[in-house]
Order: structure tokens, then sequence, then C-alpha cells
């Protein structure tokens, strides 16, 4: 009985690290076999399993907390101001950022003129206004919160577009050729692992710099980064439809498209709108070195210290991206339920 | 085999709920691919992209790719000097005193300048030139003002005005005008890469370099020729070895600080977000807009802020990090903890422990390995930003890699550290999924006990 118990704490691994708290110590107290030597030697090693198990816990935080202090002291060393020395500053950075006017944040945001208006570009707020109709214009920064969100919604329909065929390719079970697998997974590895920046330089040089750019390097990214997750869901479905069309002499597109599909689809559109979220947090950094949209006007209102546009811009983006992520997660709800939640270990 | 059409009708019959859907059933995939349509016809507009791809330059892809992985060298020769001497640019791969084999003065007095062997090559002095390549060789007579290719002209050579350009492809091509002949000779590899033209090491082979440092005399009195070599690799000046290292190194701190400490205080936090675990819903439910607001501002706010307030460096990018994971873990944490097994909990808090021994030994023990596993893939991903955010001034080596695009002509410089970046992802991926793995072995028996006692 006892003996159970124990072989059931060595598959159960990290129960081992739990199971020695005083108060439960008591069955093995109440055990009828306590006396046994076996018992005893089994109790005995099961201890020393244990405090090995803690020394190594031990070890393993230790060792952890030695390399958080000395990462610290590198990135504090290597850092243009110090930590010690810009904290009594911090609230300094803090004070541009609050406007004179709080109207002025809102003025910012739809590009209605400011009485603080001087001249400077701080307070030029209806210069920005892009007009489409008449007086009717659509404010500057709305203007480029939409091309940051275009960039991503484009990148991310090319990424679908090519992840889906790379997938079924790159799948154990469904590939139509060993050696073609190979080659597509590699292909996608080297997509996911390559720095989108370095993609979105090279295509500046080539397409200009602007969103165009940001879209390729993004859509690149996205290719890989959904691809892999594809075929990871393609490699778990069921089989049996598959079989059934093989046996009706179905080629490989008809297999994927009556067989493969239908059961992925929606986990597909799961995971294209989580990289939808992603993808929009990305193209505001691109924006910020290059690729347009709002992150290039917000890098520069920053490190000129605007405040009443950084906040109108800190706003937009903060209730953009809490939108996007909302809406996202809604659609995935529906589409496959709460699974969609649970990430998986 | 063919159906007959009762049999047809039969099996409609049985199964309505796939022969008669609702019509929005039957219709939404049409509706969406409609919608993708109109909404890329519209992002076609919006970004004017056949004016943007009318006026990209596809001709320079190739070109700098291939600088990636080559380097030219860009020998000139005036002709309008008393005697031909071939000039090479300032910071040229060659060193101070270049005299490439590929450069040879004849006895008569003329250059030849050999491309890709004598097949591709320029011979010429102050009145002609020739020019031989693809099996063809092209005259050029240089005395009427203007140079003149005498014969036919392939079409491997276009004739300007007053100058005549031979390209040869990868390896390199050939400018001829009255008084100067410019060559640009294109060479596989990276040049200088371990020594630059500083060092007293430059241009010496392997085995000398090895004998140098072994047994040879000091270079520099006073530092041993080790110690000298490896000074010069680190400070080599083209390659910056150890500015890019460095600079790695940041990127990777970046990551693994910024993780780390969202993890240790997104941990606390998410047990008083979990809705199982506090009881209060409202502390519950501040903590989650709290997360979800750590999360919404982006990395790159944090990151901006951050480079204001400490100025631009690791620590900027490490607070960006720390920060939006914050917000990231609290998230994945307080919904892992949502989705325990109660049993455990209950079990423990049945022998009268207090409520940290409850969550010690009734809720860890399941959630730890989650916990750690999630951790692990956001520190995979963080690596991978890092990149990115160094590139707006928070550290790292994207700041390194943006500038060195920027001028358009470090292309081999780039492609170096894209290797090292490459290098780094690959192995902290495999590090993160050997762990997970191992993880997820603990997870799988757990669940397997699982669903044997239900």
């Amino acid at each position: 009985m006892a003996a159970s118990a124990f072989s059931e704490d060595r598959d159960f691994d990290f129960r081992a690290d739990a199971a020695t708290p005083p108060f439960l110590h008591v069955p093995i107290m109440t055990s009828a076999t306590l006396h046994s030597d076996a018992t005893r030697q089994q109790a005995d090693a099961w201890r020393r399993q244990t405090s090995l198990r803690r020394f190594y816990t031990a070890l393993g935080v230790g060792l952890l907390l030695v390399a958080m202090c000395a990462t610290m002291w590198f990135a504090d060393e290597a850092n243009a101001g110090h930590f010690f020395d810009r904290l009594p500053h911090i609230l300094d950075f803090l004070s541009w950022l609050v406007p004179k006017d709080w109207n002025d944040v809102w003025r910012a945001l739809f590009d209605i003129a400011s009485p603080s208006d001087k001249g400077t570009q701080e307070f030029n707020f209806p210069l920005g206004r892009v007009y489409v109709w008449g007086g009717f214009y659509i404010p500057e920064y709305f203007e480029l919160m939409l091309t940051t969100v275009n960039v991503a919604l484009v990148s991310t329909f090319i990424g679908f577009v090519f992840a889906v065929p790379f997938s079924f390719i790159a799948a154990r079970n469904l590939t139509p050729s060993p050696i073609l697998r190979l080659i597509v997974k590699r292909f996608m590895e080297l997509l996911r692992a390559f720095p989108e920046i370095v993609i979105a330089g090279l295509f500046a040089a080539i397409v200009s710099i602007g969103p165009v750019a940001a879209i390729i390097a993004i859509g690149l990214h996205s290719i890989g980064a959904l691809g892999k997750l594809f075929y990871e869901i393609n490699e778990n479905i069921d089989m049996r439809a598959e079989e059934g069309l093989r046996a009706v002499g179905a080629n490989w597109f008809e297999r994927v498209r009556f067989a493969d599909l239908p059961q992925v689809l929606p986990n597909f559109m799961s995971y294209t709108l989580l990289r939808i979220e992603i993808n929009v947090r990305i193209s505001t950094i691109m924006g910020a070195v290059g690729g347009g949209g709002i992150g290039e006007e917000l890098k520069l209102s920053i490190s000129r210290g605007f405040g009443a546009k950084t906040l109108a811009m800190v706003l937009l983006l903060f209730v953009t991206i809490f939108l996007v992520d909302q809406f996202s997660a809604w659609l995935r709800r529906k589409l496959v339920g709460e699974q969609a939640f649970l990430m998986s270990a | 085999m063919a159906m007959t059409a009762s049999e047809l009708s039969a099996i409609e019959d049985r199964h309505p709920q796939i022969f008669q859907r609702p019509a929005y059933k039957r219709f939404w995939p049409l509706l969406l691919i409609a919608g993708t349509v109109l909404y890329l016809a519209y992002a076609l507009w919006f970004f004017s992209l056949p004016q943007v791809l009318r006026e990209s330059h596809w001709e320079r892809l190739p070109l700098f790719l291939s600088q990636w992985i080559s380097y030219d060298l860009q020998p000139e020769f005036r002709l309008d000097q008393p005697e031909i001497t071939p000039k090479y640019p300032r910071f040229s791969a060659l060193g101070e005193h270049p005299d490439p084999d590929w450069v040879i003065k004849n006895p008569d007095g003329t250059f030849t300048v050999l491309i890709d062997g004598r097949d591709k090559s320029v011979t010429f002095d102050k009145v002609r030139a020739t020019i031989v390549a693809n099996g063809q060789t092209v005259p050029v007579s240089l005395t009427g003002g203007k140079p003149v290719v005498t014969g036919p002209v392939p079409d491997w050579v276009t004739v300007h005005d007053d100058e005549i350009v031979a390209k040869m492809g990868f390896v390199g091509e050939v400018r001829v005008t009255v008084d100067r002949v410019k060559v640009r000779k294109r060479f596989l590899g990276w040049a200088n890469f371990v020594f630059d033209t500083r060092s007293p090491f430059f241009g010496k082979s392997t085995g000398e370099v090895i004998s140098l440092i072994a047994s040879g005399p000091e270079l520099r009195p006073g530092t041993s020729n080790l110690a000298l070599a490896a000074d010069n690799i680190w400070n080599n000046a083209q390659w910056q070895h150890g500015d890019v290292w460095t600079k790695l190194l940041q990127t990777i701190v970046m990551a693994f600080l910024g993780t780390l400490l969202g993890g240790i205080v997104a941990f606390p936090l998410a047990f008083f977000a979990a809705r199982n675990i506090t009881p209060s819903g409202l502390l519950g439910q501040v903590l989650k807009r709290f997360f979800d607001f750590m999360r919404s501002v982006d990395m790159l706010i944090w990151a901006l802020f951050f480079t204001r307030a400490f100025g631009p460096g690791p620590l900027a990018g490490s607070a960006a990090i720390f920060f939006t994971e914050i917000g990231t873990l609290g998230k994945t944490y307080s919904e892992a903890l949502e989705n325990i097994d109660d049993k455990p909990r209950e079990g423990v808090l049945s022998t009268g422990a207090n409520g940290i021994l409850v969550q010690r030994y009734g809720v860890l023990p399941e959630v730890v390995p989650v916990f750690i596993s999630q951790t692990l893939y956001q520190w995979e991903s963080n690596t991978r930003g890092a990149t990115i955010i160094g590139a707006v001034g928070a550290g790292g080596i994207g700041l390194k890699l943006w500038e060195a695009m920027r001028t358009n002509s470090n292309w081999a410089n780039v492609f170096y550290m894209v290797l090292l970046t490459l290098l780094v992802v690959f192995i902290f991926d495999n590090i993160s999924n050997f762990l997970r793995r191992r993880l997820s072995r603990t997870l799988h028996d757990y669940n397997r006990l699982q669903a044997a006692q239900v």
C-alpha cells in the first residue's frame, strides 16, 4: 500500500517536492507497515530524493538570482544613464508629459486649434488635418493609426495566405513529399528567426522607406510564425476523414481541401487573430524605425518632449490595441471556444 | 461506382444539417472572401501600392544580397598623369600598401587588370583599352577626346557619351573614360574579418600568425603577441567584433532580465487576480485591468519612455520588456491559476493550513510547471523582440543593425550581425524547448494521473 504511494510519487514528479509538509506526514505514521525494513528503506530513499530535489531547486533559484544581479549590473554599466543616478529624476521626465492644459490632449487628438499655439511645433494641431471631403477631415493621428493597423492587417493576410499551404506541406502526416517538407520547414524557421528589422531595412532601400517595407517585413515574419503554429495543428488532426478521401482516390489537393482544411480552419483563424494583435504592436515599433504610421510620430514627439501630443498618441494607441485585443478575443471565443485561451504547455 | 438519384436524395434526407444549412452558414465563407477582396483593394489604394512598386528599385535587391557575402575593390587608374599608377580608395580592404597580383604592369608599359582571370580582364595604356569578357574582345580607342569602341558593341557593353561601361556580372565591371579607367572587382567572402588593415598581423597567413603568436618576437614591445592579436581582433575597425558582441550580450540580457523581473512581479499579483483564489472580485478586476493596461501600452511606448528616463541603453530596454511582461505574464499566470483543479487545494485547506501554506502545497505544485513553461516561451519571444526595440534606442544590437543598414553600404556587417542574432535565437529556442519538453513531461504525467482518477 505504501509502496504504491511511493511509486506514484516517482511518476508524479512535482508531488515529491510538495509532499513533505509536516501535516502530510500523518498517513505515513499511521501506516501499518511502518516497522518493516522495506518500508523504512523506501521512506529513506524517498526522503533522500526529496532533499536532493530541494537542493537542486535551491541551487537553481540561487543561480538565477546570481544571474539576475550580474545582468542588472551589466545593463546598468552599459546604459547611458545609470539607474540610481536617474531614479531621482524619473519624475522630471513625467513633468513634461503633464500638459499645462489638459484640454490640449483632446485638441491634439482631434486636430482642433489650441489657444496655446504660438506657432511652435508643439501646439500646431490643425496643421496635421487630412482633408477628405470639403471641410471634413481625418485627424492626423487617426490617419497614422489607420496606417499602422492596415500594415498589421495586410501583413497578417500575407502571412495567412502563404502559411496555409506551407503548413500542409510541413505537417508530418499530410506532407506530399518528405524532402519538400524539410525544405519548407527550414524556410519557415528562417523567416521566423530572421530579424524583421533587417528585412524592413533591406526593403526600405528597395521600395523606399515607409509602410510597404514594413508590410513586407512583418508579412514575411508572419509566414514563418503562423506556418509553425499551423503545421503543429495539422499534425494533431483526426486522420479518418483523410483516409476516407484517400480510399475514394482523391488527390493531395482534394484531401487537403475536403478532409483537413475543415478540421483546422477554426484553429487557423484563431491563431491568425492572435497574430493580428501581435502585428499591430510590431507595426507600431516598425513605424518608429521608419516604417510609417504612428510609431514615427510618437518617437518624434517623445524625443522633443511634446506632452499633449504624446499623451494623445499614447491614448489612441492604447485604446486601439485594447479594442483590437478585445475584438480578437471575442471572435476567437466564438470560433473555438474557451480552448483558445488555455496556453498549451 | 455511381449512385442512383434516390440514393443521393436518401443521403440528403438523412443528413439535413449538412445539405440544408441555413443561408448565412452557407454564404459566410463567400462573404468573408468578398470582404477580404474588398479590403485588399482598399489597402492597394491606401498604400498606393502600384505607384510604390513602379518607383521601387528591384534591381538593387541582387546587388544588396550579393554585398552580404562579398566585397569589392575599386582601383582607379588616372591616364592624364605622366605615369599611370593605380589608386585605391583610402579605406580599401587591401591596406596602405596595396599590391594585388591581379593588377599587372606589363613590360610594354600597359596595365592589365584581371577581373576574372584572363577571360574577363582589361588591358590599357593612354591611347587604347582592350576589354575581354564572354569570349569577346572589345577594343576601345581613347584618342579622339572621347572613348570609342572600334568594331561591334556587344550587349554587355554600354556606350555613354563620355564613358564606356562593361558589366561582367557578379565579378565586377570596367568603366573607361579618356582620362581614367575604373575597375570594380568583387570577391566572395568577408574582407579582413579577423585582422583589419592597421593590425601588424594583417596580410599574414594563418600559419604565420600562429607561429608569431607561439614563438615570434614581440610585435609591440611590452605586450605578448597573443594579447596583441586578441586586442586587434576585438577592436577590428571594420567589423567591430567587440562592440557587436557586447551589443548582442546586451540584447540577451534585456530579454532575460525583463522576462525574469516581469515574472517575479507578476507571480504574487497573479494570485490576487485569480478569481478562484482571491474571493474579492474588485481586487481581481483591478489587477486584471492593470495587466491589460501594461500589455496594451505597447513595448514601444515603454521603450521610448525609459530611453528618455534612463538614457539609451540596455537598462531602458530591460525596463520596457519588464513592464510589458508584468502584463503578459500576469494575465497568463492568473489564467493558469483559474484553470487549476481545486481538489488538492481543498484537501490542504481541510487540514487547517493557513493561507500561504494552502497556496504553497495545494496550488503551487500544480501551476509551477505551467508558469515556468510560459515564462520560457515569453523569454524566447522577447529575445527576438529585444532586437527590434533596440532600434529605437533601447540598447542592444538593434540600433547597431539599423545604423549599419541606413547607409546601404555595410551589408556584410549587417549579415554578420544577422547571423549572430540567428545563432542566439536558435540556441535560446533550443534551451527553452528542451526545458519546456522536460516540464511538459511532468505536466503530461499529471494529466494522465488526473484522467485515470476520473
